[in-house]
Order: C-alpha cells, then sequence, then structure tokens
C-alpha cells in the first residue's frame, strides 16, 4: 500500500492506551470506565454528543491533566511528563498567535526545542510547499482563510515530530465544502506522514472517513456505547468512499448508536 | 483628517470667547479681579514666545524627570507584573497590599522625601515613578492573565518551558494592556513631577509656576500650563504612535 514505504523510513509508531478512565470535575462526571486503544500508525475516531468528556480525553491522553482513576498509556509511559513528550494536541480553535508569521506559527515546536529561526523556517517551510500554502509564509493569520489557518495550525501540530496527534474538532469551524477538502487533505497528509492519531469530532461522516476505527460515546458521563471498524479509511477518492453503500450503512449504524446514547 | 475639523473648531471657538471676555475686560470683571491677573490668549501666547528660552529650560528639566521616572516605573512595574505572574504565593501575598499602596496619598508624602533626600532628581524620579507605577503594573498583570488557557496547552504539548511560554505567548498578548497602564502613567507623571518639583525644587515648570504665581505673572504661568500640556500630549501621541507600530495585528 501506499503507506508502506515512508512507514518504513519513520520510526516505528507509537500505541496509545486507556484502561478503566474515570475523571469528573467536581461533582460533575465526565468519564466513566473507558476502555480504548489505537494501535501505531492507526487512527482511532471518537464521535459523540457535546460534552461526553471528548476535549477532556484528548488533553488526559497529551498529559495535560491526570486521571481520577484508572490508566493511560502512551508509548510505554503513563506519567504526565512521558505522554506531554509523545503527544501533540490540536486544539478545536487554531490558537494561531496573531503576531507571528503563517511560517513561523508552524515553526513554533521546532523553535521551543532551540532552533534558530532561519532553519526552522526552512523546514516549515517544506511542508508549505507540500501541504499548498506556498507563498503565504510571511502572511499573518487574520490574512488567511479559515482553511489555511486550519492547515497552518495542523503542520505546527505535525512540525512537533509527536508520534501521537490527539485532534480535538480540526475543522469545526469550516464551512461544508471547505471541511470535505480538508478531510482528503489529511487524509493524504497522514497517508505520506503516518502517525497515531486520535481524533475527536461530532461529525460522524468525518469521523468515519478518516478514522480506522470509530467508537461511538455517550452523553456526560462518557462511556462506550459503539465501536465500529471504518469501510475506507482515508480512501484516495473521498466523495465516492462517503457515498460507497457500504460506507452509508455504517455511517446509519454509527448514528443510531449515538440517538441512543443521548 | 475629519475627526480633526469638529474639536479643532470647538477649540478656536473657545479660544475666541476667552480672547474677546479677556481684552474687553469682561472676564476680569466677573471675576472681580485686576485686569492683568487674568491675561489673554494672545497674551499668553506672546508669554510664551518673549519667555521662549526660560521655558525651553525648564520644560526639560521637567521632561527629564518624567521620562526617567516612567523608564524607572516601566521596569520596575513590568518586573513585579512578571514575578507576581509567575508565582500564585506571591500574588497572592502582594496583590492586595499593592492596591493597598494607592490608599496612600504620595504627592503628601513628597514633602517629606525632599526632607531625606534634598533638591536634587532623586526625590522628583522617586514620586514619578511611585505614581507610574500601579498603571503600569496592574495594567501588565492583568495582560499577562489574560491570555487564552488553550494557548498555553497548545504551547506545552509543542514542548514550550515556562519562559518560553512567556516570552511566545503571554509578553505579547499583554502588550496592548501595558501600553494602556504606560499612556496612564505618562498623563499622571507630568502631575507627579510638577507636585515634586512644588515639594522643594530650583527649577522646572513646577518651579517655575510656583514662582510666577507668586509673583502675578499670570501670563508666563499660563504659558507653563501650555508647556505642560504640550508636553502631555506628545507623550500621548508617542506612546499611541509606538503601540500602533508595535501591536500590529490588533
Amino acid at each position: 500500500m501506499a503507506d508502506a514505504s515512508p512507514a518504513a523510513r519513520q520510526p516505528p509508531g507509537v500505541a496509545v492506551s486507556v484502561r478503566s478512565l474515570e475523571h469528573s470535575y467536581g461533582e460533575l462526571r465526565t468519564i466513566e470506565r473507558l476502555d480504548l486503544e489505537a494501535p501505531a500508525h492507526r487512527v482511532l475516531g471518537l464521535v459523540g454528543p457535546s460534552g461526553c468528556g471528548k476535549s477532556t480525553l484528548l488533553e488526559l491522553i497529551a498529559g495535560l491533566r491526570e486521571p481520577a482513576a484508572g490508566k493511560v498509556e502512551v508509548g510505554g509511559a503513563c506519567d504526565p511528563r512521558g505522554r506531554l513528550a509523545r503527544t501533540a494536541l490540536m486544539p478545536q480553535r487554531d490558537m494561531l498567535l496573531p503576531w507571528l508569521s503563517a511560517i513561523d506559527n508552524a515553526a513554533l515546536a521546532l523553535r521551543n526545542r532551540g532552533a534558530h529561526r532561519r532553519p526552522a523556517r526552512r523546514e516549515a517551510g517544506r511542508l508549505f510547499e507540500r501541504f499548498g500554502l506556498a507563498g503565504f509564509e510571511l502572511a499573518r493569520p487574520a490574512e488567511l482563510s479559515g482553511g489555511m489557518r486550519q492547515r497552518v495550525a495542523f503542520l505546527r501540530t505535525l512540525l512537533s515530530g509527536k508520534p501521537v496527534l490527539a485532534l480535538d474538532e480540526p475543522f469545526a469551524s469550516l464551512d461544508a465544502i471547505t471541511r470535505a477538502e480538508m478531510q482528503a487533505w489529511l487524509a493524504t497528509a497522514l497517508g505520506a506522514d503516518p502517525r497515531t492519531v486520535v481524533l475527536v469530532s461530532h461529525d460522524v461522516e468525518e469521523t468515519l472517513y478518516l478514522s480506522d476505527r470509530v467508537v461511538v460515546l455517550s452523553s456526560r458521563p462518557g462511556r462506550i456505547v459503539a465501536q465500529l471498524g471504518a469501510p475506507a479509511p482515508r480512501a484516495p477518492d473521498r466523495d465516492a468512499a462517503v457515498t460507497d453503500p457500504a460506507f452509508v450503512a455504517v455511517r446509519e449504524q454509527a448514528m443510531q448508536a449515538l440517538r441512543g446514547a443521548r | 483628517m475629519r475627526r480633526w475639523i469638529l474639536p479643532s473648531l470647538v477649540l478656536a471657538a473657545l479660544v475666541g470667547a476667552w480672547q474677546v471676555a479677556a481684552s474687553t475686560g469682561a472676564l476680569a470683571d466677573l471675576l472681580g479681579l485686576e485686569s492683568f491677573l487674568v491675561p489673554s490668549p494672545a497674551e499668553i501666547a506672546s508669554s510664551l514666545w518673549e519667555n521662549r528660552g526660560l521655558l525651553g529650560e525648564n520644560a526639560w528639566v521637567t521632561l527629564r524627570e518624567v521620562l526617567l521616572g516612567l523608564l524607572c516605573a516601566l521596569a520596575a512595574g513590568l518586573g513585579f507584573a512578571v514575578l507576581l505572574h509567575l508565582s500564585e504565593t506571591l500574588r497572592r501575598a502582594a496583590y492586595p497590599l499593592l492596591v493597598a499602596s494607592q490608599a496612600i496619598p504620595i504627592l503628601v508624602v513628597a514633602p517629606i522625601l525632599v526632607v531625606w533626600f534634598g533638591y536634587g532628581i532623586g526625590p522628583k524620579l522617586a514620586i514619578v515613578a511611585l505614581i507610574c507605577f500601579f498603571p503600569i503594573a496592574v495594567n501588565a498583570l492583568d495582560g499577562l492573565r489574560s491570555v487564552d488557557p488553550e494557548a498555553v496547552k497548545m504551547m506545552r504539548t509543542l514542548d514550550a518551558s515556562r519562559r518560553q511560554i512567556l516570552w511566545r505567548v503571554e509578553a505579547p498578548t499583554s502588550l496592548p494592556y501595558v501600553f494602556s497602564g504606560a499612556r496612564i502613567a505618562a498623563a499622571v507623571a507630568l502631575i507627579g513631577a510638577v507636585f515634586a518639583e512644588w515639594a522643594g525644587s530650583d527649577s522646572g515648570l513646577g518651579h517655575m509656576i510656583l514662582q510666577d504665581n507668586a509673583q502675578l505673572e499670570t501670563a508666563r504661568v499660563f504659558a507653563a500650563v501650555v508647556v505642560l500640556a504640550a508636553i502631555a500630549i506628545a507623550l500621548f501621541g508617542l506612546l499611541a504612535l509606538a503601540e500602533r507600530r508595535i501591536v500590529t495585528w490588533r
């Protein structure tokens, strides 16, 4: 397959595993006895109603929070520092820093690791070309379209070099057409540079197209109500993939599970 | 340019009315004063021109006190804000004291400082800096704390150290706040400098006003006030210009 040769160049991937996880904000229980598994270089999709603890779960995986009970393991590391070192989080809003140019935003992780501006820009610049952002290197975030901002935010996450990406509703702020384009774009990007991804969304179609496996969560406290295998993960022709009868059938299954979960 | 027309017209009308009322003696009669005590704008303008050397020398003295005092306040205020921002304990311990310090009338402290440190520039800098410290420190602290927590999380997952988060995210976010604190500080700095000079000095616009007032040189008092106002407006304008140059993303 297409990802066989780049994967060979990549360091071996890192798996994410969540065991009997519990979390609450004070009295409010947000996650209840959750078990999840994201194998290396695979995309695990999570869908669920708003407030089912999806964003919290990503922060738990990324080491930004500690669980009340249970275990989160990222590439063998259970401590928050180890998880943080292996995971990059792409937050729901793009969080581009308005005072930095697009390329400096993308290169933030490189700069944080001590790289000088010029080599950092050079490295980020290569991806700018590959991802259709050439010519916008020095544009300020305010000058970019929504889709471009999202792409810069994704490049920033990718350039962290972390083996695990936690993507929180990466395209929620985009219109339907841009959104579909961005899904295809992300599929290509992950094909060229495979990582272990935990993707959160409340768009069933998006999650089903991008993920290898989709977990449907219930409303608060979040627990698993269904697990579904995706029929054609990240197929090159997105439009054909999402209208395929097999895909539509699984999508319906997921919708039903979601309806029952509310 | 348009937005300047209306205020300019209002100013011209006010000055014109003052000119008429003062030159006809109507204003002096109304106040029950001798007419030489109520100078007209034209007299103030000619006093400005005739005393340009004297005014310039004294303005330079006051301007130096204001600028140096402001610089001290900026350094101390920003440093203090960063310390309080970085340490929760320190913030809890010192913030109420910082606010309470505003209850001390610094202008009343001025004479004591002159008694302690004499007529030199020292006590003036201290008073200007004390007055300017609060708006700068409080605004800077508010700015540092206004950072979106999501941005901090994003930086943490990109391996940023505490210092990198401070320099790359929190400091730029706080810049507009720092500028508005500095603008307020610049305005009160002049008041502080004049008071400091009143408490004890041998030069400066405040000193000059005090002397001229005692000698009933009212036109020159007004001329000094005009210079003070011009300095305040210039400082304010310079800060606004600097902000527009530096904070380009707003």
